[in-house]
């Protein structure tokens, strides 16, 4: 159960939607701990975080690099020391980059796979186990709509997201009797400093409008949400084209 | 009429953006082209995404906060503190950076001047790339150039600002009808020797005996006993879906628009207890409220005539307004404190004027006529508004250039940070 206010954890609040779900949990006044690779940015986000709020206490801040699986268990517990038992982790960090790039890169292509997929989900069953040795608590992840079909633009970043999600559904199956709530966010596009450049479709959503969203699925403890909301229409849809149609679709 | 075409890059990290990318652009509120790319650049820096606040002291109010931090965000979260933006442009969907490049003024510009006054310091990329902190006493040439510089001697990356302390959520707010400019004009300047905030607002359209007929509002932040314990709510926001259609804009609307303005503000005046926003902000409660200008849009233009060239100026500039179709919804004026230290900054002591004009094949040729008037009477227009002025104008209305100029050369050697409207009126 969550109680209020939450000791939270995010990792990947710097940026974009991690930046926009920890200023609105702060400023409803949960108590929000920092990680990241960057402890220079981290600092920045923490002080704008307390500084959104009077009164508000020190936000903590830990590094944690989800290329070095050898950061998280140390950054969790420093969480924890600060913070007492964690109530939610958030995980929004990842990589993105287009299929060209990857498909010229194989590193970088290994390296986003690794990320998005292999480390995501060590990162995951490390703070799974303090959240269940706790009696329960919510575990809200950021997967993707790009897994929900194989689909030419996103083929690797797709996939590593497709692995996510179907990860996240199996703790939920598995574990939601023991008081772990899963929330597996897919964000369609949203206009953060990841998709800068990209061509904008329609349903294009902006960082806040997801938080919001998000917010709402952990308290209401949703196992999956889509943001912004047109994209759970959208992508009913797109979930039930047969492949010969796929196939043509250059999306 | 004008065409810019570019894109905007936007990243949480300024800093790293802004070394490829020397102009930048905020919440896009400039009338003009202050923040489109120049000929042949086609990217510019967007800063909205850089928007953190890094530090916030209650016992003094000064906030340091990056560049991209919106005004709308920063009165959602400090109002209900108790503290506010020492002098506030009329819309909240500004950015930090934007008020500082613009050395924004407000209602209350002729107590408290324009928004540079209350900037402690500044960090600033410059166009020569470094990262450098000013203020008054370090690089003073940096921060005075860059107060009202339009972002021309580099990017604003932090902004620290002394906040105002407010004592209540409301505003008490009177308004009196003027039947006249002479009466419009003395009724701003008796409001302005009593009361914090004040501006009017003149039907532009009014001939005759009418001339300058309008209304003048005065306000004040209100005591805490004087607010009704149920908080003031705002209306309910509108919004214009879509561009209205250009004959709708013709010159009988905005007659009637106006008449109906000044019929509503009743002989006796009026007092009344107001959410700050229905004060400062009356267009932002209409979103998209520039749709009703249709797709070919319009433009402002703003002036200030110095305390010394009289009320004659005033008529002068209005009939030719008048005279040649500058049919303009709103026509705000405004008497200005005294002078800001930006080496452009706008305002001076005398009367600011600032219309909208609808773009019109004519409309080039009015403002060419307004600033004739503008440089006769030695007064000066705002930059944030300006998108037609030409350059040999320019250069007559502001004999502050060659400093301004001088030190901008300075910070950018190499010319690499250049708008549209720099190279327009600057030619660089």
């Amino acid at each position: 159960m969550v109680t209020r206010p939450a000791n939270v954890v995010v990792l990947g609040a710097t940026k974009g939607m991690g930046r926009a779900v920890a200023r609105r949990m702060a400023e409803r006044g949960d108590r929000v701990f920092l990680l990241g690779r960057d402890l220079e940015e981290l600092q920045l986000s923490a002080a704008d975080l307390k500084s959104r709020s009077a009164g508000a206490d020190e936000v903590g801040i830990a590094q944690c690099d989800l290329q070095r699986p050898e950061t998280f268990e140390t950054a969790l517990e420093q969480a924890e020391t600060a913070l007492g038992p964690l109530d939610i982790v958030v995980v929004t960090a990842a990589q993105f980059a287009t299929q060209d790039r990857l498909e010229q890169d194989t590193d970088l292509a290994h390296r986003l796979l690794t990320v998005n997929f292999a480390n995501t989900v060590m990162f995951c069953e490390l703070a799974r186990k303090r959240l269940i040795a706790r009696g329960g608590g919510t575990l809200c992840v950021f997967s993707s709509v790009a897994g929900e079909r194989g689909r030419k633009r996103v083929v690797l970043y797709g996939a590593s997201k497709a692995g996510l999600s179907g990860y996240l559904e199996g703790l939920d199956h598995r574990y939601r009797r023991e008081g772990l709530v899963t929330v597996c966010v897919k964000p369609g596009f949203v206009t953060t400093s990841m998709t800068e450049g990209l061509p904008r479709p329609p349903f294009a959503g902006d960082a806040d409008a997801v938080a919001k969203r998000v917010l709402d699925a952990i308290d209401r403890r949703k196992p999956v949400v889509y943001a912004p909301a047109a994209w759970a229409f959208v992508m009913f849809w797109i979930r039930l084209l047969p492949r010969f149609v796929m196939r043509r679709l250059d999306f | 009429m004008p065409v810019v075409q570019g894109a905007e890059l936007r990243s949480e990290d300024l800093a790293r953006l802004t070394e490829d990318l020397p102009l930048a652009r905020g919440l896009g509120r400039a009338y003009g082209d202050a923040a489109l790319p120049a000929p042949n650049d086609r990217l510019i820096a967007g800063t909205t995404l850089a928007d953190r606040i890094l530090s916030f002291d209650p016992d003094t109010g000064v906030l340091t906060a990056e560049g991209g931090l919106s005004l709308d965000e920063l009165c959602r979260l400090f109002l209900p503190r108790g503290f506010f933006t020492p002098v506030s442009p009329g819309t909240r969907f500004v950015t930090l950076g934007g008020m500082v490049a613009c050395d924004v003024h407000g209602k209350n510009h002729h107590r408290e001047g324009t928004f540079g006054r209350h900037v402690l310091f500044l960090t600033v990329r410059t166009g020569a790339g470094d990262v450098v902190r000013c203020s008054p006493d370090e690089h003073g040439d940096l921060f005075h150039a860059t107060i009202g510089g339009m972002g021309l001697t580099g990017v604003i990356l932090t902004v620290t600002v002394r906040l105002a302390r407010v004592p209540s959520m409301a505003i008490v707010e009177e308004c009196e009808r003027a039947e006249d400019i002479d009466q419009s004009l003395d009724a701003l300047k008796s409001a302005s020797a009593q009361w914090p905030m004040t501006a009017g607002w003149i039907d532009c359209l009014a001939s005759g005996r009418h001339m300058g007929r309008g209304v003048v509002f005065r306000g004040r932040w209100a005591e805490p006993n004087e607010v009704p314990p149920s908080p003031r709510s705002l209306p309910r926001n509108l919004s214009v879906p879509i561009d209205v259609p250009g004959w709708l804009l013709s010159e009988p609307t905005v007659r009637t628009f106006n008449a109906l303005i000044y019929w509503r503000y009743g002989v006796r005046g009026r007092s009344a207890i107001v959410h700050p926003y229905t004060f400062l902000y009356p267009l932002d409660a209409v979103s998209h409220w520039t749709r009703l200008y249709g797709s070919r849009g319009f433009t402002q233009y703003q002036c200030v005539l110095p305390d010394g060239s009289g009320r004659a100026a005033v008529t002068r500039l209005l009939s030719v307004l008048t005279r040649r179709g500058g049919a303009s919804f709103l026509t705000v004026i405004k008497d200005c404190g005294a002078e800001g230290s930006g080496l452009l900054s706008f305002p001076r002591p005398g009367i600011s004027i600032a219309v909208d004009l609808p773009m019109r094949h004519h409309t080039q040729a009015l403002v060419d006529a307004l600033n004739e008037v503008v440089i006769a009477e030695g007064g000066r227009i705002y930059l944030a508004k300006d998108a037609l002025t030409r350059r040999e104008h320019f250069q007559a209305m502001e004999p502050r250039l060659d400093a301004f100029l001088a030190v901008r050369r300075k910070w950018d050697p190499e010319q690499r940070i250049r708008s549209a409207q720099s190279v327009r009126l600057f030619g660089w």
